[in-house]
């Protein structure tokens, strides 16, 4: 059946390559708001569904790309594993396939790896129909270029992905969350520290005046990590993470109403707070920045700002207009641009799929 | 040798003593550490900074010349296999580590300093550089990134590609390409993850930022011996299973640990028929209570013995024999032919079985020695190059493996990659679309074709030719390598 559904979609493309039809691929829509405004005929992941295979003594699990993210976890929570990088749903219905597609990680990254760290194959459509096989589901694979992890954060402008192998690990045997009240400097500073000391960090959150920090693993390690640091206990810690990886948070909820546009800083992890434009909820050790910025703000300054900072910027939540004026992601130096457009002229030469999404012209 | 012009020119780029083009002078540099194929190069350039780098591609580039980039040349592969027609690019003068941020946990360093290098410098921090292949006091970090080398830590700490922020390089056009960044991600396709593991068909790399980790304060290992070697698979299985991923899970047979034993005199219970050792690392809490799991598992896996580290040095002594596997077996062997396939760790048993029937089959002596955790063999056939038909029977051996390996689910390279040594494999492995991609990938990068060629990825009239396209159930074709 699911072979069916590929072997459809692989005509759809052919057709719509020959046709020069852009199509935009959609799971869950949960992450429709990231990525440029793209525009196509819709191709829905969703009709390929399903966990192929899950061996928890593997650490692998394959699951088709339409596959719902909560069915996944569910499944691995049952056996007591988990997606070491904690993937944002963003909504209910959020796949698998937009969860690697899309690249985002959650507040593990850091000290669990990225997704792309964790993605150990896949299957993917390109923009000539044909379907392609990358990587595996072993550990270490270094048999060709690895274009599984180039697909990873690809918004699917180099392919419709239809099957993913993820490494799973175990769900730490403990967690803890501790608060403590200091500045946000002080926050990034002792962050940094903690981890340089080899404290089990498993998250850190910084807002107004309040830093969060979760620690996770052995039971020993935990208790005596906290015994460390001190700090007052946390209510509903679980509740909390899952509202800072949802973007529930009231950070981010206060900054939607104000109708400004949501800048994802990705920067060095000691870079100070003052210099990048205002105030700042701070995640990964101080290594990702989100701040609101009035639509109107002149984007280049943003983005020159987390250069500075030995990073990039993000336009992650704006209008559409916004997102097209500015671009959703920071430009290219020219050698690189060059690459990306050699890069989707071959997997995608019609330029098809998801047409713009990650770059104009892409 | 290079024609006269050309030779002027690049030497005109390069400091004294940096061109190298008499016989004596390139010998050292005919083969990396795979000596079955050997090459003189037209040249060997040994530049000093980014600009002759630079300079020297922008030459070579106009002037249609191959380029093949050398770190130290302990390549397993042939992939810094000079070209006849071509330079080699050597990198062991950028051997600078620029410099170290102990907050921020990263060092900035040249592709030549030595793996081992970087931890050794950073030790004064309490940190270190977690990939640690065997080879570490000798490869360098540019070399690791190209082959994207693992190590007895990876397990825990991931392969280089987990362990490296950015890599600034050089295309064959000479212009400079920074890929990825201080921050934990960048925007664009990751090509980051693409350079890692394309052995210097991508770009020159000239810089890197590597993250460091913490040193664990305690390390301790258990030694647990078996009397049959697939139940030391299944107890491999069983610990990682058990939830526990143990900052090293490696194995030996018997074969392998008579051999090390010899060389090391590390006192491994000879009799077992393997042995595994596994390490725990962490706060001393962590690490006993970690220890106890994992010698609980053993101990219901069948285990005959289960030794624990006492002390640093004991710990060491453990590890000695599989650090210096290689070396030993090659005291008691004239030749070995190291395999580096991966499989899913439930395939352990099954594929050693396999492995000990040909091994009669052929006749040839095979010790295994391998990242049992990650499921990353290493068996070393044993043979003598001069006696008549056993190099022959070495590779159709070898071969037979690697396609169980593809069988099973698995891969013809785990860490050592392909350089020129598996193209014909790769053909059994991939099909003819994902190989035309890679090619496409490569042009991406290099549309003139000059930065190693020939390495890595195999034309498709290669693969035509020997019919081997995506071959199933083992049938893989004994076409005759050509290093033979
Ligand atoms: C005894 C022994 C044990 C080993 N153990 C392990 C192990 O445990 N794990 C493991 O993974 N490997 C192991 N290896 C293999 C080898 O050490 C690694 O592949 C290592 O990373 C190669 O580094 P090198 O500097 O010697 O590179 P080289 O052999 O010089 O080159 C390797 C490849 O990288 C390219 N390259 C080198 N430098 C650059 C650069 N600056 N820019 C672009 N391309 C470049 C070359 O063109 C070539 O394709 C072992 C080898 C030996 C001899």
């Amino acid at each position: 059946m699911t072979a069916d559904v590929v072997a459809e979609w692989q005509d759809r493309i052919r057709a719509a390559a020959a046709a020069r039809t852009p199509l935009a691929i959609v799971g869950g829509g949960t992450k429709a708001f990231y990525g440029n405004p793209t525009a196509g005929e819709l191709l829905d992941t969703r009709a390929c569904a399903g966990i192929v295979d899950y061996e928890p003594t593997e650490l692998v699990l394959v699951a088709r790309a339409g596959t719902p993210l909560a069915e996944i976890e569910q499944r691995l929570a049952d056996a007591g594993q988990m997606l070491a990088f904690e993937p944002p749903h963003f909504g209910p219905g959020a796949t698998l396939g937009g969860v690697v597609a899309a690249g985002l990680s959650g507040p593990r990254r850091p000290w669990g790896g990225a997704v792309r760290d964790l993605v150990l194959g896949l299957s993917v459509v390109d923009g000539h129909g044909t379907l392609l096989r990358f990587g595996g589901r072993v550990m270490k694979n270094v048999a060709g270029f690895d274009a599984t992890r180039l697909m990873v954060g690809a918004l699917g402008t180099l392919g419709v992905i239809t099957e993913v192998a993820l490494k799973c690990l175990p769900v730490p045997r403990c967690d803890a969350t501790r608060a403590f009240e200091c500045g946000a400097d002080a926050a990034i500073q002792m962050t940094n520290d903690w981890s340089a000391r080899g404290l089990p960090l498993s998250a850190t959150c910084y807002w107004r005046g309040t830093l969060a920090v979760r620690l996770s693993g052995a039971e020993p390690a935990v208790v005596q990590a906290m015994r460390t640091l001190g700090g007052t206990s946390v209510d509903n810690a679980t509740s909390f993470w899952a509202s800072v990886r949802e973007q529930t948070h009231d950070f981010f909820a206060d900054g939607a109403r104000t109708g400004d546009a949501l800048w994802r800083l990705s920067v060095g992890a000691t870079s100070p707070h003052a210099g990048l434009g205002g105030e700042q909820l701070i995640e990964w050790g101080g290594a990702l920045r989100w701040l609101w910025q009035p639509s109107s703000i002149d984007a280049a300054t943003v983005r020159q700002r987390a250069a500075q900072a030995h990073g990039h910027a993000t336009l992650f939540r704006g209008s559409d207009a916004v997102r097209v004026a500015h671009g959703t992601f920071a430009p290219l130096p020219a050698p690189l641009h060059a690459i990306h457009e050699r890069l989707k002229a071959t997997f995608d030469p019609a330029r098809i799929l998801n047409r713009d999404r990650l770059y104009a012209g892409l | 040798m290079l024609d006269a012009a050309l030779a002027s020119r690049l030497s005109a780029v390069l400091p004294p003593a940096a061109f190298l083009d008499a016989p004596e002078a390139t010998r050292p540099y005919e083969c990396d550490g795979l000596t079955l194929f050997r090459e003189r190069p037209g040249a060997v350039l040994l530049p000093q900074t980014e600009a002759q780098v630079v300079a020297i591609l922008k030459i070579c580039h106009e002037a249609r010349v191959p380029v093949v980039p050398r770190g130290a040349g302990t390549g397993l592969s042939g992939g810094a296999l000079p070209h006849a027609d071509g330079v080699v690019l050597s990198l062991a003068r950028f051997n600078r580590i620029l410099s170290i941020d102990p907050l921020a946990r990263t060092a900035v360093v040249q592709p030549g300093v030595r793996n081992l290098a970087i931890s050794e410098a950073a030790a004064a921090y309490g940190l270190y550089y977690a990939p640690d292949p065997s080879s570490q006091i000798a490869c360098s970090i540019g070399g690791n990134v190209a082959e994207n080398s693992g190590g007895v830590h990876c397990l825990k700490y991931g392969l280089t590609v987990h362990n490296v922020r950015r890599v600034r390089g050089v295309l064959v056009t000479g212009d400079i390409v920074e890929f990825g960044n201080d921050a934990l991600d960048a925007p664009g396709y990751d090509l980051l993850a693409l350079v890692h593991g394309s052995e210097g068909l991508l770009a020159v790399i000239t810089e890197i930022t590597v993250k460091l980790c913490p040193k664990p304060p305690l390390a301790q290992c258990v030694l647990a011996a078996f009397d049959d070697v697939e139940k030391a698979g299944a107890a491999v299985a069983a610990i990682i299973g058990a939830g526990i991923v143990p900052a090293g899970l490696e194995m030996m047979d018997q074969r392998a640990t008579r051999a090390v034993e010899d060389f090391v005199h590390a006192g491994y219970p000879l009799a077992a028929a393997a042995v595994l050792l596994v390490e725990s690392d962490g706060t001393p809490e962590e690490v006993a209570h970690e220890i106890a799991e994992v010698s609980r598992v053993l101990t219901s896996a069948g285990a005959t013995e289960i030794r624990i580290s006492k002390d640093e040095r004991q710990r060491l002594l453990f590890w000695s024999g599989r650090k210096a596997a290689f070396p030993a077996v090659g005291r008691i062997s004239p030749d070995y032919y190291c395999i580096d396939g991966t499989i899913p760790r439930a395939a352990l048993p099954l594929v050693l079985r396999k492995i000990e029937a040909w091994s009669a089959e052929y006749g040839l002596a095979c010790a295994n020695v391998f990242h049992a955790g990650d499921g990353n063999l290493h068996p070393l056939i044993l043979f003598d190059a001069n006696r008549a038909g056993e190099a022959e029977r070495t590779i159709a051996f070898g071969d037979r493996i690697l396609a169980l390996c593809i069988e099973v689910g698995g891969t013809i390279t785990g860490e050592h990659g392909v350089g020129v040594e598996k193209l014909t494999s790769m053909c059994a492995q991939f099909g003819q679309d994902e190989l035309a991609c890679f090619l496409a990938i490569k042009s991406a990068f290099d549309p003139s074709g000059l930065l190693n060629p020939g390495k890595a990825v195999p034309t498709l009239a290669r693969c035509a030719e020997i019919g081997g396209m995506h071959v199933h159930h083992g049938a893989l074709p004994h076409a005759d390598l050509p290093r033979f």
